[in-house]
């Protein structure tokens, strides 16, 4: 969904659901997540709904996703690291 | 990081320009100061990412935005203990702030209290607005900002107000191409703005504001008094549908970037019990300050967009300008060593002049702030216009009782992006103000947090005998 006017900036590895891409360093999760042409980040827990990051800066939750383990993170306020694992979210949160 | 000197002379939530100009007079002027913001780096979204982005060619993001590192750099060199990534969730009336940062929640005291949380983009409830593909034209900037990433594919700019144009002009320096710009300034806006045009043609507003529609509309397809925008598609946006003087069109899109106007980030001074006033002019909530800049709380002051939008310079000055009130406070025997109020009283006037013409020329029209049907006013938990209406037809007089039979604003953003939606849609049923429908009633944590983080904070005994049993 989204291009990049310079490419280069240092590069980090991480993994969305699982497939290895790469982003630069200072880039959100959610804009690591735009620029490897993901359309979505989750599903919403009422209707399944797709959605995807809507405001970049912390207000409206829509980039809600799974980092490391941990879900319901907001993708635009953490800035990708080496070895990140990201995954989208579906529906529901769950309890372990 | 820990937080060195708790208790502190001065908390400031917010890192933006009134929060870097409030730390730059008070850190300035010897008092230990902390400056807490959510995102990583300083700058707040105007100045986003300043210190870092990738964008280095001056001219793209113009020099009113690289104005920003030198108040950034100004208030790291004052002393100020500056956190980033740290989410204020709790503030309460004996200026106790609670905030996470680096996976812990810590409190923190200060005998001081500004508030800069800055503005966010007024709600745009459409059809279709929830879409993959519909961002908010601010969201789009962060990218550009902060990534060096612009739309790839068909991208339509719609709504109002300065900071669209500013956007589009910023995308078309940075070489992308945009395949219209919907605006959707009613025409009467222009006759309700002419009162305001002296004070406007003098402000700083006026030239670059004018140069700003030029650049844009000789190279954009710019369609005026638009009105009806529908974002359309299945699971993702495909086309954005709109009336205008023409007749009806429909545009094949990938990304529909939205926007009309920014409002106070209340949130936090709300939960804080900060008594706020519906702004007629401004059509959002604003805190209710005295003469000196002063809440309804002792100690806790608020300084730049959060009191009213005011833009970048405005809210420079009045963050200096609370700073100075917070010396005056703690260590007056330092003042003489803070600029001079006069000198920010005046370049606030000079910040605030022309606002007047440009709260009247881009309020947003009433059919983008009032959604009817199946559009979705709160996104979180999928509440319709159509479903809100009902309920206030069976009784739900205000937006807390909206909460009660819809979950309406309850969701993870706590009415950020619906609760302006829900009081002027409940206003405009009931026939009754803004002021008499009320706002959510906002309570702590503003910002969602583990329990394993609440548990793991440090407890009083009075608090841990409460819970624990035997
Ligand atoms: S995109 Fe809105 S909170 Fe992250």
């Amino acid at each position: 969904m989204l291009r990049r006017l310079l490419e280069e900036g240092q590069r980090v590895r991480l993994t969305i659901d699982g497939k290895p891409v790469t982003a630069c360093v200072g880039d959100s999760v959610a804009a690591a997540m735009l620029s490897c042409g993901l359309r979505y980040c989750r599903t919403t827990p009422i209707s399944g709904e797709k959605r995807a990051p809507y405001c970049m800066m912390g207000v409206c939750f829509e980039c809600l996703v799974t980092i490391d383990g941990i879900n319901n993170r907001q993708g635009c306020l953490i800035e990708v690291r080496e070895g990140m694992r990201i995954d989208t979210q579906l529906g529901r949160r769950t309890v372990e | 990081m820990s937080a060195g000197a708790n208790p502190y002379d001065v908390a400031i939530v917010g890192a933006g320009p009134a929060g870097l100009g409030a730390a730059a007079i008070t850190a300035g002027a010897g008092l230990t100061t902390l400056l807490l913001d959510e995102n990583p780096t300083p700058g707040g979204q105007i100045y986003r990412a300043v210190t870092t982005t990738p964008l280095k060619e001056r001219s793209i993001l113009g020099g009113d935005y690289w104005a920003g590192a030198a108040l950034v750099a100004e208030a790291q060199a004052s002393g100020a203990e500056i956190v980033g990534g740290a989410t204020v969730w709790s503030l309460d009336a004996s200026r106790e702030l609670a905030a996470s940062w680096a996976g812990t929640s810590r409190f923190i005291k200060a005998r001081r209290v500004i508030l800069a949380t800055g503005a966010l983009e007024r709600p745009f409830p459409i059809p279709g607005w929830t879409l993959p593909g519909v961002m908010t034209a601010g969201a789009l900037q962060t990218l550009l900002k902060s990534s060096g990433l612009v739309p790839d594919g068909r991208l339509v700019l719609a709504g109002t107000g300065p900071l669209l144009w500013l956007f589009a002009a910023q995308l078309l320096r940075a070489g992308a191409r945009i395949e219209a710009l919907l605006d959707t300034t009613p025409w009467a806006n222009y006759l309700r703005a002419l009162p305001h045009v002296p004070a406007f043609a003098i402000s700083r507003y006026a030239a670059q504001g004018l140069a700003l529609r030029r650049e844009v509309a000789r190279q954009v397809e710019v369609v005026s008094g638009v009105t009806r925008l529908r974002a359309e598609g299945q699971g993702g946006l495909a086309s954005v549908a709109f009336a205008a003087r023409s007749g009806e069109r429909r545009l094949m899109a990938d990304v529909l970037a939205l926007h009309q106007g920014v409002v106070p980030n209340v949130n936090l001074a709300m939960a804080a019990g900060i008594a706020h006033r519906w702004q007629p002019a401004q059509l959002c909530w604003v805190p209710v300050l005295d003469a000196a800049g002063n809440t309804s709380i002792d100690g806790i002051a608020i300084a730049g967009d959060g009191t009213g939008i005011g833009g970048a310079l405005a809210a420079e000055a009045q963050g200096r300008l609370a700073g100075l009130a917070a010396v005056a406070a703690v260590a007056p025997e330092r003042l003489a060593r803070v600029p001079d109020r006069q000198l920010l009283a005046q370049a606030l006037a000079r910040a605030e002049r022309g606002r007047a013409l440009l709260d009247q020329l881009f309020a947003p029209p009433r059919w983008s702030r009032l959604p009817e049907g199946d559009t979705i006013v709160c996104r979180c938990e999928e509440v319709t216009a159509g479903q809100l209406l009902e309920a206030v037809g069976i009784g739900a007089m205000g937006p807390n009782q909206a909460k009660a039979f819809l979950r309406c604003g309850m969701g993870p953003c706590q009415g950020r992006l619906c609760g302006l939606t829900v009081t002027e849609l409940i206003s405009k049923a009931r026939g009754v103000a803004p002021a008499e429908v009320g706002y959510f009633r906002l309570r702590p944590p503003v910002k969602p947090i583990t329990l394993a983080e609440l548990a793991a904070m440090a407890h009083t005994q009075r608090a841990v005998a409460a819970v624990v049993r035997e």
